[in-house]
């Protein structure tokens, strides 16, 4: 037998947890809980200076089952049959807002500025794990190029499919100037001293040691420079971000 | 700002006791920690291990969860993206609420004329808990200030458990450990953080509802009713209910 007064807690918990969901549902009170994105953002540029670096740990910290999320085997065709000729034939594309567009082998990128380091990769579902990194500087690849004045963002396309199929809609993202030029962000194209492993986006990847995993997008096969990126995807400047996560992922 | 007493009609005397900006912070306080912890769940349930140190080693979580059940999250279906937009925004406001807070309880005093307990009180510590245990609340003029087990957990709350909540927050997210990398290491890596950030957010809770739970055992009427208008009432002392007609 249900107390009055308890049916009543029940009934009003109950109203209250169905308020939240409408809530969530409802797209102008999304849009206003969203605003809190900029909030954190302006404030993580304001205290975080340019050149801050992530800490980075030693050898003896590198995690052993350092964990792969998201795709982990591409299904598209092109992509398979340059991983069935161990990437030889793989050639970044840079191109967009830049006044020398690139295409570089895997052994032109061995060949730029490249920098080693272990870092941890926080996952936005909360796990941590720590690897070591070895890839050229994202910074020399686009000095190289030449960015156009109004480039803004860098974006990033990549073979893979989070449906791991061959139709799927492409993984892509993006990062602003101030991570693309930072000193640890690479196109790592080394793990834990041994070449990319596929499960973890051979042939290059991002490392943007600053954000959450979802900005390092793996399977790496086109960079562009862009003024804005509303026109591209849904126009959140990223497959996840599309999805209603934040474009800014310091936190 | 202290408002003089005013006596009842019926004898009783009505103190002030809690003024607007501490009213408004609470019942806004209220609001964010409600939804940060069901958004906080929320974003649990997307990967229900936690560890400690800096890394995850997948195969020893120190705690696990086997089911985060949909009525206790914020929305009650699996939305990451939503539980950490909600979670984030309402972490604004209680991060603004709460530096609103204790600027005012400290520059009013607040804190020390109600919170700070005086050395006779901590001796007699023992003698509080076993008044509290047999859920004996003062009503006459002892009735005016907080107890010594109420000074210490109001303290302990203010001071230690929500700054931590903030502390351990931003100890994890990469950008501030760019910025901050001491804060990581005050709490031994990022995983660590995350699951003092969990144990942290249970001592709130479990405050909560000892917290609530008192209220409704003191008498919920007068208490809630010294939240919303600021006055609480108090029985009056023999001493001064004899010239007095009731």
């Amino acid at each position: 037998m249900i107390r009055p007064d308890r049916r009543l807690l029940i009934l009003g918990g109950a109203a209250f947890l169905s308020g939240c969901d409408a809530l969530v549902r409802n797209p102008q009170a999304t849009c206003t809980v969203k605003k809190a994105e900029g909030l954190t953002r302006g404030a993580q540029r304001a205290v975080i200076p340019r050149t801050a670096l992530a800490p980075e740990y030693t050898e003896r910290e590198i995690s052993k089952n350092f964990r792969a999320n998201g795709s982990i085997d591409p299904a598209d065709r092109e992509y398979r049959a340059l991983r069935a000729n161990g990437f030889r034939d793989y050639r970044l594309v840079v191109d967009g807002l830049v006044e020398r567009p690139l295409s570089l082998s895997l052994a032109d990128l061995k060949r730029r500025p490249s920098r080693t380091q272990i870092t941890k990769h926080d996952c936005v579902e909360g796990w941590t794990s720590i690897g070591k990194w070895k890839g050229a500087r994202l910074s020399a690849i686009l000095d190289e190029a030449g960015l156009k004045p109004n480039a803004k963002y860098i974006m990033f396309y990549c073979f893979d499919a989070l449906d791991q199929t061959e139709d799927g809609e492409r993984y892509y993202t993006s990062i602003d100037l101030v991570d693309a030029f930072h000193a640890q962000t690479l196109l790592a194209y080394e793990m834990n001293g041994r070449p990319l492993p596929i499960k973890h986006g051979a042939p290059i990847r991002l490392r943007a040691e600053r954000q959450l995993g979802y900005k390092m997008a793996k399977y790496i096969k086109r960079i562009e420079a862009v003024e804005s990126f509303a026109h591209i995807g849904k126009g959140k400047g990223g497959y996840w971000e599309d999805r209603g996560y934040e474009w800014y992922a310091g936190i | 700002m202290a408002r003089p007493d005013r006596p009842l009609t019926d004898g009783r005397l009505a103190i002030w006791r809690h003024p607007l900006p501490v009213r408004l912070t609470h019942w806004i306080n209220v609001l964010c920690v409600v939804v940060l912890l069901m958004t906080g769940l929320q974003i649990l349930r997307a990967h229900p291990h936690l560890y400690w140190g800096l890394a995850s080693d997948f195969d020893d979580p120190w705690l696990s969860f086997p089911v985060i059940p949909g009525w206790m999250t914020l929305p009650s279906w699996r939305d990451l993206a939503a539980g950490r937009n909600w979670h984030f925004f309402f972490a604004w406001i209680f991060v603004i609420n709460g530096l609103i807070y204790l600027t005012y309880a400290l520059i009013s005093g607040r804190v020390r004329r109600l919170m700070e307990p005086s050395r006779e009180e901590l001796r007699d510590i023992p003698q509080s808990v076993v008044q509290h245990a047999r859920l004996r609340f003062p009503e006459g003029e002892a009735a005016r200030t907080y107890n010594v087990i109420q000074k210490l957990t109001y303290l302990v709350v203010l001071f230690l458990l929500l700054p931590l909540m903030l502390a351990t927050g931003l100890a994890m997210s990469p950008g501030m450990n760019a910025v901050l990398p001491e804060l990581l290491e005050l709490f031994g890596g990022r995983q660590s953080a995350r699951t003092l950030h969990f144990l942290a957010a249970m001592g709130l809770v479990a405050f909560t509802v000892v917290h609530v739970l008192l209220v409704f055992l003191s008498g919920p009427i007068n208490t809630l009713q010294a939240m919303v208008t600021g006055w609480y009432v108090i029985r009056t002392e023999p001493e001064d209910a004899t010239d007095d007609p009731a």
